[in-house]
């Protein structure tokens, strides 16, 4: 085969595949969320249970992605400029929501403060909930997402090394001001990008969450909950339209990645 | 005269590996001083530790006879150009050169003013709106140096500064820094792995090794009078001699005498015309020769050893085969463990006819 048969070849099997996987169920979700109209798509979407899990998804993703990128920060910088044993452990440790299984995360929060918790007696006795609460779904968004940021902000603060810091430091500057005006600029790109990582992947976060949820309707149902459970109810038209809207945050989502990326790569071009 | 610099019973250790052994040297006001080693002798660590980008494990540091050794780097009134320039890569020429000073928080009109002579000294006046990416190596290296100086620190340290410049470029600008740091009278101290530059920029070298400062001097008492073996090696070109008793005018009594021969201690000459005392010299054969731009140094055999020396273009050249006479002048003994220069016996005869 010559280089260009090879070439079109692989065209074709890349968008025969993205078709298939992608831009058909994408269509299906449109059409099946208006199968019986556009009134019936508006009510389902702005029933108040829909509501309450998209502010609730909002709610988890806003606070993991804060709480995230403050952690990213700290980590990837104690990793790339600092010097310490057992660095390589806390890389790996790091790392370990990739690797384990977000339903398993989800029954170490069961475990710590449900019922069975060495904990639960002191968490009764102030009245405070976790599992089968909000504060349980945040919990679990954040942990499923807390590499994102430190994964995409190490490999750049490593190239980029500590000289810059360091000449800043020769020069007086204080610890917030070399941050604010030398390294944040460095990284911004890469932080922007493992910020919308972690926000998409929190809004879409289902094992986890649905472990400690509880399914309660109205209280700590997220989203993808809630679509399954109207799925589960045979309430195809609500279950996918409330899917559109997750359908339209991820392509939010995706645009903006897009507008991070080329602006990124452009600035690359000057280093920036 | 006190010393601007002083550093007093220095150690410090990275895990096993000892980067400075106790450590001891003085820099006077307005010196320019060329910290040589080679890798892994411990000069970095010195700078850094001078800087305060290190903290020594004991001893004192000090600058402008404050000890500086609990003060942070930014205390300490020293400009540091590194190695690779650091420079901030999302700021321009301009703001680069200004940061240090806009931390101050110094006026906005003396920043300008101080900017724009800075970058008139560096020549760069027409590049301050670019980006360092959009640099040639040499013009950051400059801006680098600016970026250091614009706070007007009074210890400007720069780390291995022609390291990363090819050497065409590297040579101008040797003789631009040297000629800019001597115009401003900043002491500054300087590292570097090549003995050219050393030579060429400094005032004053301080050879390490080992994490141990060898010698400290101008680089003539350097190159005249290495007081260690391994200055004695490691400044200029050696031949390592294990017995250098077996040559004309060296003979002495005993065992141990091992030394170094500098091709320009050596005469080869093809007849004994072309040689002062050719009574003196010794015969050997030429191994092979190799053309250097300005002469052609000459590998020789002289009673199984190798040796090498320098010869004129304007002389009839050699080639390999050839007999000739080869005349050494003096030699680097280094036995007993002391270094000493020793000269030609028939040489040191010739003195006392005379």
């Amino acid at each position: 085969m010559s280089e260009k048969t090879v070439k079109y070849f692989l065209i074709f099997v890349g968008a025969l595949f993205l078709f298939t996987m992608l831009i058909l169920p994408l269509t299906l979700v449109a059409f099946e969320a208006f199968a019986k109209g556009y009134d019936a798509y508006i009510a389902a979407i702005s029933e108040p249970f829909s509501q309450k899990a998209l502010y609730l998804t909002i709610e988890a993703t806003i606070i993991a992605v804060v709480l995230n990128t403050a952690f990213g920060l700290a980590s990837a910088w104690l990793l790339t400029k600092y010097d310490f044993s057992g660095k390589t452990v806390l890389g790996s440790l790091i790392d370990l929501p990739f690797a384990i299984s977000p339903v398993v995360a989800g029954l170490f929060f069961i475990m710590l403060f449900g019922r069975l918790s060495p904990f639960y007696p002191i968490l009764s006795e102030y009245e405070i909930a976790v599992v089968f609460a909000v504060p349980g779904i945040i919990l679990a968004t954040i942990f499923v997402t807390f590499p994102f940021i430190t994964r995409e902000l190490v490999p750049i603060m490593e190239t980029q090394g500590r000289a810059e810091e360091e000449a800043a430091a020769t020069m007086g500057a204080s610890g917030f001001t070399i941050f604010r005006k030398v390294t944040l600029p460095n990284i911004k790109w890469g932080l922007l990008y493992g910020i919308i990582l972690c926000a998409a992947r929190a809004m879409g976060e289902f094992g986890a969450v649905s472990v400690v949820s509880g399914h309660i309707r109205g209280k700590t149902n997220t989203l993808p909950l809630h679509i399954e459970i109207l799925y589960n109810e045979y309430n195809f038209t609500a279950s996918f339209a409330v899917a559109s809207i997750l359908v339209f945050l991820a392509i939010i989502i995706l645009v903006l990645r897009n507008a991070v990326e080329w602006r990124a790569e452009r600035s690359g071009k000057y280093g920036l | 005269m006190a010393y601007e610099v002083e550093l007093k019973n220095i150690n410090k250790h990275f895990g096993d590996f000892k980067a400075s052994d106790n450590i001891n040297f003085g820099v006077k006001k307005g010196r320019l001083i060329g910290l040589l080693g080679p890798s892994g002798s411990g000069k970095t660590t010195v700078l850094r530790m001078i800087a305060g980008l290190e903290t020594p494990d004991s001893g004192d540091i000090f600058i402008a006879g404050q000890r500086v050794n609990d003060i942070t780097p930014g205390k300490r009134g020293i400009g540091f150009v590194f190695q690779n320039y650091a420079l901030f890569r999302h700021m321009t020429v301009w703001e680069n050169i200004a940061f240090g000073l806009n931390v101050k928080k110094e006026d906005k009109e003396v920043i300008k003013k101080r900017v724009a002579e800075l970058a008139e000294l560096i020549g760069l006046s027409k590049f301050t709106d670019r980006y360092p990416m959009q640099l040639s190596g040499g013009q950051r290296q400059r801006v680098a140096f600016a970026r250091a100086l614009a706070p007007s620190p009074g210890l400007l340290l720069l780390d291995e500064p022609f390291a990363a410049i090819d050497a065409k470029v590297r040579k101008e600008l040797r003789s631009w820094l040297r000629d800019t740091i001597h115009k401003l009278g900043v002491t500054s101290i300087f590292v570097t792995h090549d003995q050219d530059e050393a030579v060429e920029v400094a005032d004053d070298i301080i050879i390490t090794n080992k994490g141990r400062v060898e010698q400290a001097g101008t680089p003539a008492e350097i190159y005249q009078k290495p007081l260690t073996p391994f200055v004695a090696d490691f400044i200029g070109e050696s031949v390592h001699i294990s017995d250098y008793t077996i040559f004309k005018g060296f003979e002495e009594e005993g065992e141990d005498h091992p030394g170094i021969i500098r091709p320009e201690f050596i005469d080869i000459g093809i007849d004994e015309k072309e040689i002062l005392m050719p009574l003196s010299s010794e015969r050997g054969v030429v191994k092979g020769t190799y053309f250097r731009g300005s002469n052609v140094e000459v590998e020789i055999e002289v009673k199984g050893v190798i040796l090498r020396g320098n010869r004129s273009l304007e002389k009839p050249p050699l080639k390999k085969g050839d007999k000739v006479f080869a005349l050494i002048h003096r030699i680097y003994s280094f036995s007993g463990g002391k270094t000493a220069v020793i000269e030609n016996k028939s040489k040191r005869k010739e003195y006392v006819i005379i």
